[in-house]
């Protein structure tokens, strides 16, 4: 669209003041989780306090075992993340590319359970990891999250555009359908699969629903849940309160900064979904 | 049996066998499972007793359940409208070639990638009525502003706020995918006929970009009825059940109150809900295809 100056000046203008209003609250963030406490109280308030704080960041871990939340989210998201990747793409090649009966009848069933809100499974699952001992152990929230029917189906979206050509070679030369999966699909979706998982770990990572009803212990805790507990308890240290929804954002964000051309990609693969 | 194990089949079921599993243990199952349980009377630790229709019947007297229903209504006819149009607003002005442009779209984008925990704990401050930074901003006008989180009237207002903050880069991304993929060739053909760019918006944006328009307010409704944790985590639903939504409630009645019948039969009134509007888009999919 051929564009006036006026209206580009006017864009910039916009976009510079809903930018500050996005990030200003991050930065306000980070600026209190380095303030005393006293200056938190302050009014008007102010952006610095008089000296920065990085103590604050070490009553955190004092006060709660935050370095463990930390792991105990790391472990959940990656271990979440390669398994939903392994079942996806595995199941999202035979959607694509392997005939048998029934097979469409069943990809149909597993795109109606894609809209299916999480409060309709979450109670038989909450009463089979009661039945098997597993409430609060990290396996009841990795166990249900292994396999993902948005995820089967983005995976056979994408082989589905991989020209047939490439594995008629391989079969040709006896490849199975496992070596041709293996050694020809795999190595072609790593973008795909890139984004996917991208978006799988936010997921996770963010997830307070599931914690939340799982978990109990502090010490097993995620970010999340262990964030909110804390909110709690000490609603009223701001300071060391900032410090911890930084450090339980901070991965996240870097991870985004460092990738986001995937994340985008993501977002709009998800939306043409619908399309 | 011998033709059931032809070749591909064989492959097919081993490559499927471990994603079968989890589809049909956690969600095939559950998913059934929580409709049988919707016509019992259970707390989960006693045996499950059949009552029929009876928990249904009981969500028509129930009083919290109109009121839940009422604020989820509340919540998704304010935050849905709001975010849309604000959303497609800053797609169009993104729309460009630039400069910042990453800049600007990373920073758009830092709030829905950020947890609601965080999120939460940021703006409970921001919304804190003694020292808090909106309160501060509105005195510069001499307004002096409510206690945002703890008012029954300004609450649900600080909710909606909070969230449409909070997903408006994704939905702006959609939009943008949807602006880029409308030809150049529409504007340049405008442009020789001197129309003017609101003529253009209307006439030429507009239009082509429906389809998108439409898929963002499906999906924007569906996630609206699903709001949990914005409430949980900066109200609790209070003050007084002015923002407890459906969410929240069937989660105090599965959790709390271990009524897990009664839970179950709300869960299955919150699909029939999402499933309305999945088939309202697939009836209109079918419309729109000729752009």
């Amino acid at each position: 669209m051929k564009q006036h100056v006026g209206f580009r000046v006017a864009s910039h203008m916009v976009l510079i003041i809903g930018s500050a209003i996005m990030l200003f609250p991050f930065i306000w963030t980070v600026s209190t989780s380095l303030k005393a406490i006293h200056e938190v109280f302050t009014f008007p308030p102010k952006l610095f306090g008089e000296k920065i704080l990085w103590t604050n960041y070490l009553k955190v871990s004092d006060r709660y075992p935050f370095f463990q939340f930390f792991l105990n989210t790391l472990k959940i998201t990656a271990i979440t993340v390669v398994c939903q990747l392994v079942t996806s793409s595995m199941a999202g090649y035979v959607f694509a590319r392997l005939r048998f009966r029934a097979r469409d009848s069943l990809f149909a069933l597993y795109l109606a359970t894609i809209i299916i809100p999480a409060q309709v499974t979450i109670i038989p699952n909450f009463f089979m990891m009661r039945t098997y001992g597993l409430i609060d152990t990290h396996w009841s929230l990795i166990l249900p999250g292994m396999v993902s029917a948005f995820g089967t189906f983005l995976m056979r979206q994408f082989f589905l555009t991989i020209p047939a050509a490439l594995e008629e070679a391989a079969k040709i030369d006896g490849c199975n359908p496992f070596g041709i999966y293996w050694r020809i699909f795999v190595p072609l979706s790593k973008p795909a699969m890139a984004t996917l998982g991208i978006f799988i770990c936010i997921g996770v990572w963010n997830d307070f629903y599931n914690p939340l009803i799982f978990l109990n212990t502090t010490e097993k805790m995620t970010l999340t849940l262990g964030l909110a507990t804390m909110q709690g308890l000490y609603s009223t240290d701001w300071p060391v309160l900032m410090a911890g929804t930084t450090i339980s954002i901070a991965p996240i964000i870097i991870l985004f900064l460092l990738a986001q051309d995937l994340f985008v990609r993501g977002v709009t693969l998800s939306g043409l979904k619908g399309e | 049996m011998k033709r059931l194990l032809h070749k591909d089949g064989t492959w097919a079921f081993l490559l499927l066998l471990p994603n079968l599993l989890g589809f049909f243990i956690f969600i095939m199952f559950p998913v059934l499972g929580t409709f049988y349980i919707s016509f019992t009377d259970w707390d989960m630790a006693g045996d499950m007793k059949w009552v029929g229709l009876a928990n249904y019947k009981t969500l028509f007297q129930d009083d919290i359940f109109r009121k839940v229903l009422w604020n989820t209504l509340y919540y998704s006819v304010v935050s849905v409208p709001l975010g849309i149009m604000m959303s497609l607003l800053l797609a169009v002005f993104l729309n460009q070639k630039l400069k910042f442009m990453r800049f600007y779209r990373a920073a758009f984008f830092m709030p829905v990638i950020s947890s609601f925990v965080a999120v939460a704990v940021i703006w409970q401050w921001i919304y804190n009525p003694d020292f808090g930074l909106l309160n501060y901003f509105l005195s510069w006008f001499g307004i002096d502003g409510p206690s945002w989180l703890t008012s029954s009237v300004w609450a649900m207002p600080a909710i909606i706020l909070t969230s449409v903050w909070k997903n408006l880069g994704y939905n702006m991304l959609i939009f943008l995918a949807g602006l880029q993929g409308i030809s150049e060739s529409y504007y340049e053909a405008a442009d020789i006929d001197g129309a003017k760019w609101y003529t253009k918006f209307w006439h030429i944006t507009v239009p082509l970009l429906s389809p998108t328009t439409f898929f963002v307010t499906v999906t924007s409704i569906i996630g609206s009825f699903q709001v949990f944790d914005a409430v949980y985590l900066m109200t609790q639903g209070g003050p007084a059940r002015a923002t407890s939504v459906l969410v929240h409630y069937i989660y105090q009645t599965a959790f709390q109150y271990l009524d897990i019948g009664y839970a179950s039969a709300m869960a299955y009134i919150l699909f029939f809900l999402v499933l309305i509007v999945t088939l309202i888009q697939f009836a209109r999919q079918k419309k729109w295809s000729m752009y």
